[in-house]
């Protein structure tokens, strides 16, 4: 998929009668200098997976401002897009086995893009490993690279980053979604945080009967404690430890557990994972294994919002949106204390954070038997993301660093 | 109601978080990163976070003191790292100092407890700040009310948080503008009184607004005035 697909224009007033019309001003007043300037965008991949979630709103968002903004999505064959799937697992731990041709394929495809991509805007922002090495198509002297890494750098396969380093390490900055995944690199390194768009079907409020029609559909019972994972189907979010979590919670509460995700345009493994989850749950009934459509933004959104407590029990882990999005509905969250998460979730002030299985559990256990604290870790989950991880303030960031280059230079 | 001559501009700051070389696992190795972080670093870690943790008026002053509790579990020295107050200091250095010698004391009194790991490293950071005017000035209180209104959560921050750091003076951009080119130092003096660790951004300027309410109802009684 390489064809973006932008979300309808959202007039900024949207975003002021939420947020206040104080906050869109100021993001007209730090984009005024960056007028008539060219800013460009590119990623792998056009749809599917929190990049291109975010880009699909930020860019309409830009334009708003009058930024002369576009996005890009770079190309590749299903050979590219393997390879750089095992990168994406090295470099988040996982064990990694160089085939013969890897980094060859992965240089192949970055050439031919450079050769198709017009990379002459002002500032380049270049997200993740998958398009590092269009660097090698920066004119001498020209423009603001600066490199978007949205996972979790903190314990790479040395040979792969290795191999990617060389690259990163000429771009003007790199952008880390946790100061944990920064990186001996000679550039600066800035803190970035991803964001969700209160405005988008996945974030906006919904009719309480949608709600209910949602669970019926999914042969949910409202009545009972939901318990709620959303996330793709990937090992790394620990769906297994999910399960076994619930179980300790199930014997002291009659509660139900909803795992449920999307597949990705670049991710090959979910369908084994899925497997394993279903073997996993037995055909416990209370555990409802949902396999969503890639786009299903409102059952998402209703699936959260229906929830009691939600989990993100990622053993690695880029950022976490969904706990973004889980705080924004005033969600308790209990949430593992990896990648960018222990940034959303601050311990005890807006949400709980746990180690293991057992861990996740007790703080289920202990949100389940104080609602009080569940609903206060809500308001205030709510609060920290109104502030720091909406889509406006990554716009705002955004400014912010362009700003400063262009200063700098 | 007084003109001033020199209006009040109104800017706003926004910050780029840049990711420093130094992280502590220890209380021990907190203190050495006090020691050595820059000046940058220190205002992130006090300043900044009160700014965009404002919503937090529980239990939650800096980010030291956070690390101290939640990840090393050092409940005591976390409550006086949480103590020292930002509004007491007009310098970096006056602040950094302090925030060494709390945690030197604490190293010496427990040289066991500043060795122990803590569950997750603390990362040093800094802010690198840039500001922008938002093209409207004050030059009346009705004016200057209009403006604290309209103003976003960073632009409160920068001209009542973070300016005593540009002033060096305990005091704050609203104030010394109402005390200074209004004349109106009781008004300034109550402002400044503003608790910024038990006030969110918004129930602050509330309370700011409220303030110069009720010095405007006063003028109204008195025309001269």
């Amino acid at each position: 998929m390489t064809e973006t697909q932008l979300a309808s224009r959202i007039p900024l007033e949207d975003y002021a009668r939420l947020l206040g019309a104080g906050e869109i001003e100021e993001l007209r007043a730090l984009a005024k200098p960056l007028r008539g300037r060219s800013m460009e965008m590119i990623n792998s991949t056009a749809v599917g997976g929190g990049v291109a979630e975010i880009l699909t709103r930020l860019i309409p968002l830009a334009e708003e401002l009058d930024l002369n903004i576009r996005w890009d999505v770079m190309t590749g064959g299903d050979d590219f897009f393997a390879v750089t799937k095992a990168f994406h697992n090295a470099l988040h731990g996982g064990a990694y086995q160089l085939h013969r041709g890897d980094f060859e394929i992965f240089l192949a495809s970055n050439e031919s893009n450079r050769s198709r991509l017009p990379l002459d805007a002002e500032f380049m922002v270049i997200h993740d490993p998958q398009p590092a090495a269009l660097i090698e198509g920066r004119k001498p002297g020209s423009a603001h690279w600066v490199w978007r890494c949205h996972i979790d750098l903190s314990h790479p396969s040395r040979e792969v980053w290795d191999f990617l380093s060389a690259f990163v390490s000429r771009y003007d900055g790199a952008m880390f979604s946790s100061p944990e995944f920064s990186q001996r690199l000679e550039i600066p390194q800035y803190l970035f945080y991803p964001a969700i768009d209160p405005l988008s079907e996945k974030n906006r409020d919904l009719e309480p009967e949608f709600i209910r029609m949602v669970l019926a559909r999914y042969q949910i019972d409202a009545k009972r404690p939901i318990l709620t994972q959303i996330s793709r189907f990937d090992r790394l979010k620990d769906p297994l430890g999910v399960i076994r979590a619930y179980r300790i919670v199930k014997r002291y509460f009659d509660c139900q557990l909803v795992l449920a995700g999307g597949g990705a345009a670049d991710d090959p493994e979910g369908v084994v994972v899925l497997n394993e989850v279903r073997r996993e749950a037995d055909g416990d009934p209370d555990i409802h294994v949902l396999e969503l459509p890639t786009w299903a933004p409102l059952e998402v959104n209703a699936l959260q919002r229906a929830s009691t407590v939600v989990i993100q029990k990622s053993l690695r882990e880029g950022f976490g949106l969904t706990v973004s999005e889980a705080l924004w509905k005033k969600k308790p969250v209990v949430a593992s204390a990896v990648g960018g998460i222990p940034i959303q979730v601050i311990h005890k002030h807006t949400g709980l954070l746990s180690h293991s299985v057992e861990g996740t559990a007790y703080q289920i256990r202990y949100l389940l038997s104080h609602p009080e604290i569940a609903a206060r870790l809500g308001e205030h989950g709510y609060q920290h993301v109104k502030e720091n991880f909406l889509i406006t303030e990554k716009l705002k960031r955004y400014l912010t660093l362009f700003l400063s280059l262009a200063r700098a230079a | 109601m007084t003109t001033a001559e020199t209006p009040f501009a109104f800017f706003t700051v926004s910050y780029l978080v840049r990711i420093g070389s130094q992280s502590a696992g220890t209380i021990g190795e907190l203190l050495t990163g006090l020691e050595h972080c820059s000046d940058a670093s220190i205002f992130h870690h006090t300043f900044q976070t009160l700014g965009s943790h404002h919503f937090l008026t529980e239990g939650f002053s800096n980010d030291f003191a956070q690390w101290a509790l939640a990840d090393a579990n050092h409940g005591d020295l976390a409550e006086q790292l949480a103590a020292l107050d930002i509004r007491d200091y007009l310098s970096i250095a006056a602040l950094r100092s302090d925030l060494c010698r709390v945690t030197a004391d604490y190293c010496d009194a427990y040289p066991d407890f500043a060795r122990q790991a803590a569950l997750e490293r603390f990362y040093f950071c800094e802010s690198v700040e840039v500001t922008v005017p938002l093209g409207y000035q004050a030059c009346t209180l009705e004016e200057f009310r209009a403006g604290i209104e309209r103003m976003s959560h960073a632009s409160f921050y920068f001209h009542f948080i973070s300016s005593r750091l540009r002033l060096h003076l305990r005091s704050n951009d609203f104030s010394l503008w109402l005390a200074n080119t209004l004349g109106l130092q009781t008004l300034a003096a109550s402002v400044d009184q503003i608790d910024v660790y038990t006030n969110t951004l918004d129930s602050a300027r509330a309370k700011v607004l409220r303030l110069i309410d009720r010095e405007r109802r006063k003028h109204d009684g008195n025309p001269a005035g």
